[in-house]
């Protein structure tokens, strides 16, 4: 579904990602973990289009086509999703009409007729109770007012609504109780499909005990440099991440020999 | 640069659509302004004695008066003796009696401006009253507006037809030594509207005037008087456009208002003048003064205003709060692009008591656009237990532009509260980013981020109008759900 190749990307002439390979397929859920400023968010950001990153080579193929040839809108209307570490308030703009406006913009591009109010107002209905979202939070404006977990909660519940083929998840975790942490993350598996892959990205262990990954990545120093299943995530948990990058860093840093 | 910005870029530099010129001949008064042209629009309006005498009191006036200098705009020096201060569509005799004697040119005008007058006498909902240039060229609705005792239509005709009205009234809000723009205005105005509302009336529909300056060189200097008796209650609104030209235009009107007790007016305006060229060449001064006196007590008047047109805008419509318990407001949205300049604001001047006043002010600068708000609040010693609020945004699109705001406040009760919020924002590289990644062109996102910002201004004006406003600002209607 989502392959990356050799991705070197850099922001004001910084690099950042530098060599990033990472295949996902349908089904699977994948988590990139790693310390600050390894590139993780950045990733995240390349994926969904964001023009301050410069993608000076690789590649990225999506469901056949070259991703980096989309503008993002048209990413997101492939079904590419992306739930912002960081996500911005809208003065005035009602939620309702803003993720309306949202939805009917992928349903035509499917060449799906658009969703009239009625259908729309119960479809979101069902997608809230997931995430045990007040009906309130509709007539609001996007993301306006809203504390810090229920601007995370609202960006898996727009996920709901918009049912991607790719979702990327930017430290959903951050900022989150442990409720609204258990809440979030089985709303997350409840997305689940096989149709479907989610690559999550984040900084603690503890997400990966309610979304199980399949694969687990350790992102630094902008590739991947080690990927096992979800014991690596209980082992980076126990030990940090400094045996790891030593490793790396002994090895002249090439990610393909650091050792087990 | 990166698309987003480009993007902004070119929203904010479409052309402007009411450009075009109608080939009418017109009957017009030689260039200059000297006691001469008073008394020639005087009498070729068949104007009663003691509104000549009026005129050229103001006229006396005006030439002791020095141009004002203190709003936070540019322009070159405006040479009052090269406007032409008057100009009709010349007219068969008498003028026009009903919509089927009116120039067809003129009527094919306001089609393009999406005025369909005939459609209007027969669509319940909106009285129009049209000002081509200096003249008011047909009012619909006319008839059945007159039934209930309102009476809505030209100011010449109200000179002739109720001079008692006009004597009475006339220059009552906004006297000709008001200002150098108001005292201008009143020695020279050629037509306008009157709207009288009876009392305890409350008229059944929007009365609408739209406003169109078509001549080369010619200043429209038009006035409006709305007059609510007691009890009565009506909305009021105002369009204007003008040909795109390459040199500048005068637009210098007055607009007064008289809300007797209970009574209520509400007033808005979508003015969308001609701007000028993306280099700053042509376009409307539109220097204006309206004021409204909530002369009885619980009377209430409310002015909304959407600016996108205009080289300058220079404009306060104001409150005075005179009748105990009376209400004033005030919701702007003002909007800046290319060379556009907008000091633009309103004043709110408490004397009853309990009074309230409330004020909403959106600028929106893009381009090299330059928005001031200027507001005053002034709470007399009389107007005990009163109270403003007063609410001033900017929206900055682009980095080349400017906002500023001068707030004035002055209170001499104890007993009165003032509040006063102002913020500036950047419209977000973030918030189109945000909206893109749920699959909204960039065009959508930026309307609606915009839209948004000026929803408090929109949910203000009658149905129509707000979908008009929507329209200008390149914005689509939000849909309410559920």
């Amino acid at each position: 579904m989502l392959e990356i190749k050799n991705l070197h990307a850099e922001a004001a002439g910084k690099k950042i990602l530098k060599g990033l390979n990472l295949t996902l397929r349908k089904g699977e859920v994948h988590a990139i973990m790693g310390p600050n400023g390894s590139g993780k968010s950045t990733l995240a950001q390349v994926l969904a289009g964001r023009d301050a990153y410069e993608i000076t080579a690789g590649s990225i193929t999506y469901l056949g086509q070259d991703l980096l040839d989309l503008e993002p809108e048209e990413r997101a209307r492939e079904g590419v999703f992306l739930a912002f570490q960081y996500p911005v308030e809208i003065p005035g703009v009602n939620s309702t009409y803003f993720l309306k406006a949202a939805l009917n913009e992928l349903r035509k591009h499917r060449g799906l007729p658009e969703l009239d109010a009625i259908d729309f107002l119960q479809l979101v209905k069902e997608k809230m109770k997931i995430l045990e979202l007040p009906q309130s939070l509709l007539n609001r404006p996007v993301n306006e007012g809203f504390s810090g977990g229920e601007k995370k909660r609202n960006e898996i519940f727009q996920m709901a609504v918009l049912e991607p083929r790719l979702a990327v998840l930017d430290e959903t975790d951050s900022g989150l109780d442990i409720d609204a942490l258990r809440i979030v993350a089985e709303g997350v598996n409840k997305l689940k499909g096989p149709e479907n892959a989610q690559l999550v990205i984040t900084h603690y262990q503890r997400l990966l005990d309610y979304i199980v990954p399949d694969f687990v990545h350790v992102l630094y120093d902008g590739k991947i440099i080690r990927t096992g299943d979800k014991s690596l995530a209980l082992d980076l948990e126990e030990r940090g991440y400094d045996w790891l990058l030593e490793a790396y860093e002994k090895n002249g840093r090439r990610a393909e020999s650091v050792p087990a | 640069m990166s698309t987003s910005t480009e993007t902004i870029e070119q929203f904010v530099n479409r052309e402007y659509q009411y450009g075009f010129v109608t080939d009418l001949e017109a009957d017009a008064a030689p260039r200059g302004l000297t006691e001469d042209t008073v008394r020639l629009i005087s009498s070729k309006k068949g104007e009663p004695e003691f509104l000549l005498e009026w005129r050229l009191k103001a006229y006396r006036y005006w030439l002791t008066l020095k141009e004002p200098e203190w709003p936070n705009v540019h322009y070159p020096k405006i040479d009052y003796q090269n406007v032409i201060y008057y100009s009709a569509p010349k007219q068969k005799k008498d003028g026009p009696k009903s919509l089927a004697d009116v120039d067809p040119k003129l009527l094919e005008t306001y089609k393009k401006l999406g005025i369909p007058l005939r459609e209007h006498e027969k669509l319940a909902g909106v009285a129009v009253d049209a000002v081509f240039d200096s003249v008011s060229v047909a009012t619909t609705f006319k008839g059945k507006l007159k039934e209930m005792g309102i009476i809505f239509g030209s100011f010449s005709e109200a000179v002739h037809e109720h001079p008692e009205l006009i004597k009475k009234y006339l220059g009552s809000v906004v006297p000709y030594t008001d200002n150098y723009f108001a005292a201008l205005n009143s020695a020279v105005f050629s037509d306008g509207s009157f709207c009288y509302i009876p009392k305890g009336v409350k008229c059944p529909m929007e009365l609408s005037t739209y406003f169109r300056i078509n001549a080369a060189d010619t200043g429209q200097f038009e006035r409006t008087l709305i007059v609510a008796e007691e009890g009565s209650t009506v909305s009021y609104l105002e369009g204007c456009t003008a040909p795109r030209r390459d040199t500048n235009q005068l637009h210098a009107a007055v607009v007064e208002i008289v809300a007797m007790d209970n009574a209520s007016v509400k007033y808005s305006t979508v003015q969308n003048w001609y701007p000028g060229d993306e280099m700053g060449r042509g376009g409307i001064y539109n220097f204006v003064t309206k004021r409204g006196l909530c002369k009885g007590a619980s009377s209430k008047i409310s002015w909304t205003q959407v600016e996108t047109g205009s080289a300058i805008t220079w404009k306060y419509p104001s409150v005075v709060l005179k009748g105990d318990n009376s209400v004033g407001e005030f919701y702007s949205v003002a909007l800046t692009n290319n060379y556009q300049q907008a000091d633009t604001g309103t004043k709110m001047i408490h004397i009853g008591k309990n009074t309230r006043s409330t004020i909403i002010s959106k600028g929106i600068s893009a381009g090299r656009g330059q928005n001031s708000y200027r507001g005053q609040v002034k709470i007399l010693k009389s107007a005990a237990n009163s109270r403003n609020f007063s609410q001033c945004d900017s929206l900055l699109l682009g980095d080349k532009c400017g906002a500023h705001t001068f707030p004035y406040i002055e209170v001499k009760n104890t007993s009165s509260t003032v509040e006063h919020e102002a913020s500036t924002s950047k419209i977000g590289e973030d918030q189109i980013f945000y909206c893109r990644q749920r699959g909204l062109s960039t065009q959508d996102a930026i309307n609606m981020i915009v839209n948004g910002y000026c929803k408090e201004v929109f949910r203000q004006l009658p149905m129509e109008f707000a979908v008009e406003a929507q329209k200008l600002l390149g914005v689509s209607l939000e849909g309410s759900v559920g």
